[in-house]
């Protein structure tokens, strides 16, 4: 790397870059700042910069999680709680379950080519764009009355695996097919069957894909609320739909809500820290290529 | 023989988990609200008991002035919030598009606002709009200016959601700008450069004919995904003032949950799945169509040779 050479740029165009910086992570900030402002202090007209830091409205969010009772809780709501765990077991469960099936798939459609790839292209693309609002009206209906899985995990998990495996399966093939042949064909040689080359052979080399995929998947079903809001009852509520719930015309509590926010962003927001370039070959991988 | 049709079913063996999911909980909805938007039904029925109205759900539609509103609405917002990133984004690119140190950093940063739940990207901007409180006010106060009602006048709000879309989404459009020109062939901008091109003419004759492809398909991933947008203006205005922001998701949910028409809630949702699906094929054609006419190229100079 050291041999790179930069070439000096104008100081204006710094400038624009500092801007460009501010203006996109500024709101986030922002949001953690007022997660840790008391009330007092979000609504007070002096300068929001300078105020004492507390996590106060972590404790309230989480208070039933903590080991300790802190002593500004008055009641303690198990809601949020609650939802944190759902959502957890939901977007793991699933992002599991969507990354087995589509690796699976994948590779079926990229080595044994009994079948057109422009179908299962096209099928993809389609699907890709069919958007969660569409899917509302049906999910509920068949989830209540056909499957009896209104109101559980299950049935939140079993839509979001089929709504995610157009994708993984779509990103998952454009890394496949760039596992050569000639180290399963030797491995095949070797003796080993078609699931022992699968799970042996080509899994490991396509380890980056598998990154992009499943955090592709986790985020949509960490993040994913109109399905959630259809389908879950009070027990099942994932993190968007209780803050969605908790947000009322008038008396909102920015303090408490900023803070689950902020919870509910950092995972996202780790990810993206760990893992941009998986991310970013993921994002370009459908357009750039083709 | 026995492990001959082992290695013959594996192909199948390895698709069917994945084809049985999406059967049932992908295509199969599908069929059912096509079917769903024939029905006068509410949440309480099953479906064999809902009526069978024919088409009286789309005629409805057509005579429905909150309905056209909010499609009108829907059209406005991806036309506008599409063109404005578009611009930004791809201008950004060809900004940025040197050598720097950080640059890797800086695009981590950039994709934030798209990783981060749409709830959440709602609730900043709330945040920051509001009438008090907000940062946006405070500063125009502390200015000594009129504050803007930014979420609660109709035009505002419009222009409000469109902000908050375009912070949000412009960076995709940078990246993947910024990956297709990284990509170009150097030589053509060498040889450009050699015959004495200005920067302008660089940009207007060699990198954005070459990029055009990418960009084709970057604005339709774009369009597809701004008729899906629905969190975000949920939280910032619930489709308020007025109809001033209802999109058509935002229609749908509503009537399907407050008005309780899932009928006519499927209904809208084929169009809203008709509309999207036109604009999905088109992008399919045109990449047949690169496709194919970059196959000829290449054979035409092969025979050539």
């Amino acid at each position: 790397m050291s041999d790179v050479v930069y070439e000096k740029q104008n100081p204006a165009f710094y400038a624009l870059i500092v801007a460009l910086v501010v203006m996109s992570i500024g709101p986030i900030l922002m949001m953690l700042m007022t997660s840790m402002k008391l009330n007092v202090d979000i609504m007070s007209d002096t300068s929001s910069l300078i105020f004492m830091p507390t996590i106060r409205n972590y404790e309230t969010a989480l208070c039933d999680m903590l080991w300790y009772t802190p002593e500004h809780v008055g009641y303690c709501d198990p809601t949020f709680g609650r939802a944190l765990v759902n959502s957890l077991l939901v977007a793991f469960i699933s992002t599991v379950l969507t990354l087995v099936l589509g690796c699976m798939a994948a590779y079926a459609i990229v080595r044994f080519r009994f079948m057109g790839r422009d179908m299962v292209s096209l099928t993809t693309l389609v699907m890709r764009m069919v958007p969660p609002a569409v899917l509302l009206v049906p999910v509920f209906g068949i989830w209540t009355f056909q499957f009896g899985l209104d109101g559980t995990r299950g049935g939140i998990i079993l839509v979001y695996v089929a709504m995610n495996l157009p994708f993984v399966i779509w990103i998952l093939q454009s890394f496949i097919v760039q596992v050569p042949i000639q180290l399963e064909e030797a491995a095949r040689m070797d003796g080993a069957g078609p699931f022992q080359v699968f799970f042996l052979v080509v899994l490991p080399i396509i380890k980056p894909g598998l990154a992009a995929a499943s955090i592709f998947t986790f985020r949509v079903a960490w993040n994913e609320f109109l399905l959630a809001n259809a389908l879950a009852d009070r027990n099942s509520r994932t993190v968007p739909v209780t803050i969605v719930n908790s947000l009322t015309e008038y008396d909102i509590d920015w303090g408490v809500i900023m803070a689950t926010g902020m919870l509910l962003a950092i995972p996202p927001i780790i990810f993206t820290f760990v893992a941009s370039r998986q991310i970013i070959t993921g994002m370009t991988a459908g357009a750039v290529k083709g | 023989m026995q492990t001959a049709n082992i290695n013959r079913l594996t192909p199948y063996l390895f698709l069917a988990p994945a084809v049985i999911v999406m059967t049932i909980a992908l295509m199969y909805p599908i069929g059912y609200m096509i079917y769903a938007s024939f029905l006068d039904w509410n949440p309480s029925q099953r479906i064999g008991e809902a009526d069978f109205v024919g088409l009286r759900n789309y005629v409805n539609l057509w005579s429905d002035e909150a309905f056209i509103e909010s499609f009108l609405v829907t059209i406005k917002f991806a036309a506008i919030v599409v063109s404005l990133e578009m611009f930004v984004g791809v201008g950004l690119a060809l900004l940025l598009d040197r050598n720097i140190r950080g640059m890797s950093v800086l695009r981590t940063l950039f994709i934030l606002p798209m990783m981060i739940a749409p709830i959440v990207v709602g609730l900043m901007w709330r945040y920051m709009y509001h009438p008090t409180v907000g940062i946006f006010n405070r500063t125009l106060k502390s200015m000594g200016l009129e504050p803007i009602p930014w979420l609660s006048n109709g035009d505002w709000a419009f222009t409000s959601v469109i902000i908050a879309d375009v912070w949000q989404w412009t960076p995709f459009i940078f990246i993947l700008s910024l990956a297709a020109l990284q990509s170009l062939p150097q030589s053509a901008l060498e040889a450009a450069k050699i015959d004495g091109a200005t920067g302008w003419q660089q940009i207007i004759y060699i990198k954005l004919p070459l990029m055009m492809p990418v960009l084709i398909v970057t604005l339709l991933l774009r369009l597809i995904d701004a008729f899906k947008v629905l969190e975000v203006i949920l939280v910032m205005t619930n489709g308020g003032p007025g109809l001033s922001t209802e999109i058509l998701s935002l229609r749908i949910s509503r009537t399907a949950s407050e008005f309780r028409e899932l009928g006519e809630a499927a209904a809208m949702s084929n169009v809203l799945l008709i509309l999207l699906m036109v604009l999905t094929l088109g992008m399919f054609l045109y990449n047949k169509a690169v496709e194919v006419r970059n196959a000829r190229l290449v054979a035409n100079a092969e025979k050539d040779v």
